[in-house]
């Protein structure tokens, strides 16, 4: 087997294989993170700054009012922060709290026709509740006046 | 009357807290003042659980009164809820549920005062002035920020209601279990600080009993917070309709980070307490486990996060935890630092030993972590620094975990076979090729019926395999000596069972999570009544809705027929559910749990003149809800080794 180390070898062995076991990982997660981060992106920003067509992303806004058309399993509906709008397309179930005029979020990725392709619609369980970045982008497009001042507080943290 | 009532006990509680976290300190001052430092502090610990109890007796009437003078009542009850809800809403809102954290809190601070006659007076007084530390923290909290007894008035006539996703008996449960377990992790902290307070005073014995001292309360804690979790998952599961068990959310992760730590800290406490040495690394991560359960807490409460579970949030409570946690967090580390050359010197270890393994244990869940901890904090570090909101989920959480889970169940098993100090591998040789042989046998044959999958995947079912062998063969190498009595099974030893129901779990959850997230099958169609349906080789058939009314909701009810099957001639009944009070719907899914399969069906809204339906299969889904409990019993086991030796 192994010859028998002294304590203070040992503690460095295990100092060494400890930071060096670190590093790997930290590596790992970093690469990993590199490879898995999706940005948020209201639909002003992306007027200003059009996205790349296959690009991963999440939109957000409020469903714009009488844009939902369906047909069959296919969705189409326009999220809006009140100054621009964007299309967006979802095939599947929309969650229970999807309804014009609320809060959602889409992750997916936009098409060659400016069209953007949902692979999941997020509404959030509290229908007073508004995620936070669909707040600020609301905000920020300044045409929008919080109906519910107890969370735009947390959200505009 | 009964809402002041409870108000003013509550305020009272705070001034106990208080007593209880100073005038000890004061007594301890005296070289003799111990025995009536601990005495002291004991008594005021029973009064603050009394007190503290006692108020939550009076919100928990409002409740079921419905007393919507209370705000709390008001925007989180209605009079037309089910008695369970009113009674389990108490804590499906922020003030309340942090008062039943606050309760538990003190729940644990008595229940140690009770049980630590054996202990040096000295070192208890520590752990209840930490205690008494804590409560004042968070009962000044509860006070100045979320009293749960502000009043509305004029009352209202009706309440807001309870958010539908949350009337559900689970909600009776989960919260408590995930406190206790959170809650729990503040009796390891204040072990190590009353371990640091206390280093090198010769009352304590040996430099290293705190370690055993600390060890069931770890467990406790351990036990409860893995049930909590697995609740929780399993909650989500059925309630939100997605079929997905973890969803990576930041308050998932929250709780999971404690957990990873926690369950360092329960092993290297171990080592500790038997070999005498890592000390540092376990007072140091008894001091960073319950930090990461407070900031669990101040993810959640803050509202920096956008989840599922955030309420309506209030900055300014953020900051007071945050707070709380930064003062708590570098207060110990401070002493740590201060106290620590009082520690003596680790004793030596080998590598191929139980410590040594154990020490590599640390080291994963250690890494795992902090990676869950990078995942969870980059977004926010990210938006805070105005660099672009960002998201990060399921791919990165996957692509770091599985890579660390495969050396981590490859080692883990070896870990109980092994002796301490110096162990021998040789001895062991036959058993480990026969495990490894048959682990990559049983994946082979996976292959043969499943067909091909990535070389990930395949290492981590043959990982699994291995885990649970292992298990196998530890349980059976620790029964052996008792074979003449197994029949009167209550007479073996728990220890026998501890460790290998634990890990056993631990390899049955992670076989459960791949088959599940690998095999699963799902179908999303818009059905005209009469329609069939395939999906893993089932046959259904979708019969129609018809209307029905709940205690306080409406709901549209599917009918799915199984065709074909083992269920043959039986039904699902998912449904979708309209709560008037709350103007507000849930999907409701119909589930048939089979040990080998889920079939989980959800119904959706009507696309031309037909009804969107989603039906998913999930394989062994149950085993990643089995494995847990697996786990948890394990840690039951050892925590009766423990009260029978008389920790």
């Amino acid at each position: 087997m192994m010859a028998k180390l002294s304590p203070k070898q040992t503690r460095l062995a295990a100092i060494v294989g400890g930071f060096a076991f670190l590093a790997v990982a930290a590596g790992l997660a970093l690469t990993a993170l590199e490879d898995n981060i999706v940005f948020f992106r209201s639909p002003s920003e992306l007027a200003a700054n059009p996205a790349t067509p296959g690009e991963a992303m999440r939109v957000g806004g409020l469903v714009r009012e009488g844009s939902v058309a369906r047909d069959g399993l296919r969705a189409k509906f326009e999220v809006t922060d009140l100054a621009h709008n964007i299309s967006v397309s979802y095939e599947g179930m929309l969650p229970d709290l999807f309804r014009e005029g609320q809060g959602v979020v889409a992750e997916g990725r936009f098409n060659g026709q400016g069209l953007f392709v949902a692979d999941t619609v997020l509404a959030k369980h509290d229908e007073t509740y508004m995620p936070p970045e669909v707040a600020e982008a609301l905000e920020k497009s300044g045409k929008y006046n919080q109906p519910h001042p107890g969370n735009a507080a947390g959200a505009s943290k | 009357m009964i809402a002041e009532l409870g108000h003013f006990v509550l305020v009272l509680a705070l001034v106990v807290a208080f007593v209880q976290a100073l005038v000890p300190l004061a007594f301890l001052r005296h070289e003799t003042g111990s025995d009536l430092a601990f005495r002291f502090a004991a008594r005021a610990s029973y009064l603050q659980v009394l007190l503290i109890g006692a108020s939550f007796a009076a919100l928990t009437y409002a409740f079921v009164r419905s007393d919507f003078s209370l705000m709390v009542v008001f925007a989180n009850s209605h009079a037309a809820k089910p008695m369970i809800y009113k009674i389990a809403g108490v804590w499906g809102n922020h003030e309340g549920s942090m008062l039943l954290w606050t309760l538990i809190l003190a729940a644990y601070g008595a229940a140690f005062a009770l049980t630590a006659k054996n202990l040096p007076a000295r070192f208890s007084s520590f752990v209840m002035v930490t205690q008494g530390l804590l409560g004042s923290a968070f009962l000044s909290f509860l006070l100045f920020t979320s009293n749960p007894f502000a009043r509305l008035l004029p009352a209202p006539f009706a309440g807001q209601g309870l958010t539908p996703i949350l009337q559900d008996p689970a909600l009776a449960a989960h919260p408590p279990l995930l406190y206790a377990g959170y809650v729990g992790f503040s009796m390891s902290f204040a072990f190590a600080i009353a371990a640091l307070a206390t280093a090198g005073e010769p009352q304590n014995g040996r430099d290293n009993n705190w370690a055993r001292w600390m060890r069931p309360w770890i467990l406790t804690a351990w036990i409860f917070l893995t049930l909590g979790i697995a609740l929780g998952s399993y909650w989500a599961y059925y309630e939100l309709g997605w079929g997905g068990f973890w969803f990576w959310d930041p308050v998932e992760n929250a709780s999971l980070m404690p957990w990873l730590a926690g369950t360092a800290l329960l092993h290297s406490a171990l080592v500790a307490e038997t070999r005498d040495t890592l000390k540092r690394w376990t007072l140091l991560l008894a001091i960073v486990t319950f930090a990461l359960s407070l900031s669990g807490t101040f993810l959640v409460r803050s509202g920096v996060l956008t989840s599922v579970h955030a309420f309506a949030n209030d900055p300014e409570r953020g900051i007071y935890i945050l707070a709380i946690l930064v003062g708590f967090t570098a207060g110990a580390l401070a002493l740590y630092a201060y106290r620590l050359p009082k520690l003596a010197p680790d004793g030596a270890f080998q590598p191929i030993s139980r410590e040594g393994l154990l020490l590599a244990n640390n080291i994963f869940l250690a890494t795992a972590t902090v990676t869950v901890f990078v995942g969870t904090i980059y977004p926010l570090v990210l938006d805070g620094l105005g660099m672009g909101k960002i998201s990060v989920g399921a791919p990165y959480f996957n692509a770091v975990f599985a890579p660390l889970a495969v050396p981590f169940a490859i080692l883990l098993p070896l870990g109980p076979l092994l002796t301490w100090r110096q162990g021998q591998l040789a001895p062991l040789r036959g058993y480990l090729v026969m495990g490894a042989a048959a682990a990559l046998l049983l994946t082979f044959i996976l292959v043969l019926l499943r067909g091909p999958h990535s070389i990930m995947v395949l290492a981590l079912f043959a990982a699994s395999f291995w885990l649970v062998l292992g298990a196998s063969l530890d349980l059976y190498r620790k029964l052996r000596p008792h074979r003449a009595k197994l029949w009167r099974f209550w007479t073996l030893p728990s220890t026998a069972f501890s460790a290998p129901l634990a890990h056993g779990g631990l390899g049955v959850l992670m076989l459960g999570i791949l088959a599940a997230t690998q095999w699963r099958e799902e179908i999303v169609v818009a059905a005209s009544p009469g329609q069939e349906i395939d999906i893993a080789s089932i046959t259904l058939r979708y019969d129609g809705l018809r209307e029905i009314d709940g205690p306080n909701y409406r709901a549209e009810q599917a009918r799915l027929s199984y065709l074909t099957g083992p269920h043959a001639g039986s039904y699902l009944f998912p449904e979708r559910r309209f709560y008037e009070a709350e103007r507000s719907q849930t999907t409701e899914a119909a589930i048939t749990t089979d040990l080998t399969g889920h079939l989980y069906a959800v119904v959706g809204e009507t696309a031309n003149d037909k009804r969107v339906l989603r039906i998913w299969y999930h394989p062994y889904v149950a085993f990643i809800w089995l494995g847990s409990l697996f786990m948890a019993a394990g840690g039951c086991f050892g925590l009766r080794t423990r009260l029978r030796r008389g920790a």
